[in-house]
């Protein structure tokens, strides 16, 4: 006869939601987890989606994900011409937060070379950008329509397709536009400003005593070339040929000033250990501090229960009841409480972690790592109880 | 007379609590024997060592000094024999009826005699039937699925009465059976326990402070101040 199920079956109220409230912290423990997962994924999204073998970025910066890092957007010409090299695209990376529905809008928008790569990695409703201007292609996350329209920077934009699950770096979720669009947004100028720039520059050439009336002159007609030049861009990302040796792509585009090549592993370094970690650690305490909440949430209970359960015990042993009998009774109870808080907290998970603001990853490692220490815990947990079983004296069941 | 007649035998049975100054005598040298089906009351009030007897007996309370034998094994001389499982022979030497019938809270009174049953290592499916058929016949048959809390104190101890007798035990010791009972229902699990000592050739040694429920018994010993003050036959008689 299984007394741990009789138990339950009798007290099946209390156990039900032990088990419930039990499993609420577990699910919190396996939400973090997957946030945790989710933090790595997040920070690797446009890393993985963009397929670059090397990220040029600015001399002494560590590229555009950790910092400011501006270079010429011609400097792709250059890099297309290195020995190894198949393919390079320039890219720009801005993060925008604007008004839209009465509430802040946040997302991170890319710019990328529609004769290039690194543009939506699949388009799963409309169509990619065809156009070089006015048109965009959002993550799902923004909850856009195709046709919907938005106004960055000067322009309206048209949003001609919905991409997956494209995410910067701190969560926000992406929309691409044309390399030019992104520029424009980026750099161009109202008229005001440039009237206002051209002034300013008029006069400080009308100042310099050492130009001639002709130099003036000219560098006077050129202002606008000077002042609203939007070709810069944050990376440009290279793919290589098949065989090429991607230390000898590096070495040679080190020896440019101004550029540092990052390999995908760099960068990764950087996005992991550099931007994340910290994020990171902070979370695996907290996991930390949840589970050891959880034993002795666990211990209690089990203790409480064995408690109650002193009389029964100590009749159990009077009548002859094996040791193994109570232990088993004890141990049971402790297990099937922490399988279902666990299953518990897991079906919430599952059946909630698409609507987090933040994206949740559930590896099957990680819920069964959580499940063998669930069930670590709840053995440990037990000997709690079992340890006070075990002193109980059959003379116990005597008496009032 | 032949000593494996005996269900018990007790022989200079003394238990002392604590040592030197605070040594307290609970029981002092109590000899006495008890036949298979015979139905015997240990009298007395309350602290006079009646309890202290009856865990000796019921192989609980280590004796400090004496003899006791079970069904003709002996459990004690001069503290527990070595190697002696103790939670064997109560399995099946011993059943125990308590004052508050100690039922399993979370069984159903067809599984708290089951339970006994299955610590003895009889299949699942014996029993069950044994359990159902010791309730059938003491009147419970229509309680077999109802928990102690639906029963009444009467029934409760019934039930615990058929979890005694589970195993078919040589003794049964009885703490006190009617404490909890209002006298009709007291005197009825008396005579059921009479009817049982000699249906099933139990012996059964009930501790009790109550005069009125040991009309029938066979013998009776009076306790008092840990000392066995006299014996009475079911007549009255010295």
């Amino acid at each position: 006869m299984n007394l741990a199920i009789r138990d339950i079956r009798y007290n099946r109220g209390r156990f039900i939601l032990t088990s419930i409230g039990l499993g609420l912290l577990l699910g919190v423990v396996i939400s973090m987890g997957g946030i945790y997962r989710g933090l790595f994924a997040d920070a690797l999204a446009v890393l993985n989606f963009t397929k670059a073998d090397i990220w040029v970025v600015q001399q002494d910066t560590n590229g555009p994900f950790a910092e400011n890092s501006r270079i010429p957007e011609d400097i792709k010409y250059r890099i297309r011409a290195v020995p190894g090299v198949e393919e390079a695209s320039p890219l720009s990376f801005q993060t925008i937060q604007i008004e839209r529905l009465g509430k802040p809008f946040r997302f991170f928008l890319i710019g990328y070379d529609l004769n290039g790569f690194g543009g939506p990695p699949g388009i799963i409703a409309g169509r990619d950008i065809r156009q070089k201007h006015y048109e965009m292609v959002v993550a799902k996350a923004m909850k856009m329509e195709v046709g919907e329209k938005i106004h960055l920077g000067l322009h309206d934009y048209t949003v001609v397709g919905i991409t997956g699950k494209v995410v910067s770096s701190g969560g926000d979720p992406a929309a691409y536009v044309s390399l030019a669009d992104a520029q424009d947004i980026q750099f161009k100028k109202d008229n005001d400003a440039i009237r206002n720039d051209r002034e300013r520059i008029g006069a400080n050439l009308a100042g310099i005593q050492t130009l001639s009336p002709a130099q003036t002159k000219f560098l006077q007609q050129n202002i606008t070339g000077i002042t609203e030049s939007t070709h810069t861009v944050n990376t440009v990302v290279a793919r290589l040929a098949p065989g090429a040796n991607l230390h000898e792509v590096q070495e040679r585009i080190s020896r440019w000033n101004h550029f540092r090549p990052l390999s995908v592993e760099e960068q990764t370094k950087i996005l992991t250990k550099g931007m994340i970690e910290k994020a990171r650690m902070q979370l695996g305490l907290f996991r930390i501090i949840l589970l050891v909440i959880s034993a002795v949430i666990i211990s209690l209970i089990i203790y409480t229960s064995t408690i109650d359960k002193i009389k029964v015990i100590a009749t159990l042993k009077l009548i002859g009841s094996q040791n193994r009998v109570i232990i088993g009774m004890i141990l049971q109870q402790s297990l099937l409480m922490g399988i279902i808080a666990y299953g518990i907290g897991y079906l919430l998970i599952k059946l909630t972690y698409d609507k987090f603001p933040r994206r949740i990853v559930l590896e099957a490692f990680d819920l069964q790592a959580l499940f063998v220490i669930v069930i670590a815990i709840c053995t440990i947990s037990s000997f709690v109880g079992i340890r006070k079983a075990l002193k109980v004296e059959p003379a116990e069941a005597l008496g009032g | 007379m032949d000593k494996t007649m005996h269900a018990i035998e007790v022989e200079n049975l003394t238990k002392i609590y604590g040592k030197g100054e605070t040594a307290v005598t609970a029981i002092a040298d109590a000899t006495f024997q008890v036949k298979p089906g015979e139905l015997v009351a240990i009298l007395g009030p309350s602290g006079s060592g009646k309890t202290t007897l009856l865990t000796s007996i019921g192989l609980i309370n280590e004796p400090t000094h004496g003899k006791v034998v079970i069904d003709g094994t002996t459990v004690a001389d001069e503290g527990w024999l070595p190697g002696i499982d103790l939670k064997r022979l109560r399995r099946e030497k011993l059943g125990f009826i308590f004052q508050h019938h100690n039922l399993i809270p979370f069984l159903t009174a067809l599984e708290n005699v089951m339970v006994a049953l299955e610590i003895n290592n009889l299949p699942k499916n014996e029993a069950k039937n044994r359990a159902t058929e010791l309730l059938a016949a003491l009147n419970l048959g229509h309680r077999l699925t109802n928990y102690p809390m639906a029963l009444s104190g009467g029934e409760a101890q019934r039930v615990a009465i058929a979890r005694a007798l589970a195993n078919k035990p040589k003794v049964i010791l009885a703490d006190e059976p009617t404490a909890a009972l209002d006298t009709v229902n007291g005197k009825n699990v008396m005579a059921l326990l009479k009817k049982l000592a000699v249906g099933n050739n139990s012996a059964i040694l009930v501790v009790t402070h109550d005069h009125r429920m040991v009309e029938g018994f066979d013998r009776i010993f009076h306790v008092s101040d840990g000392r066995i003050a006299d014996e009475t036959n079911n007549l009255g008689e010295e």
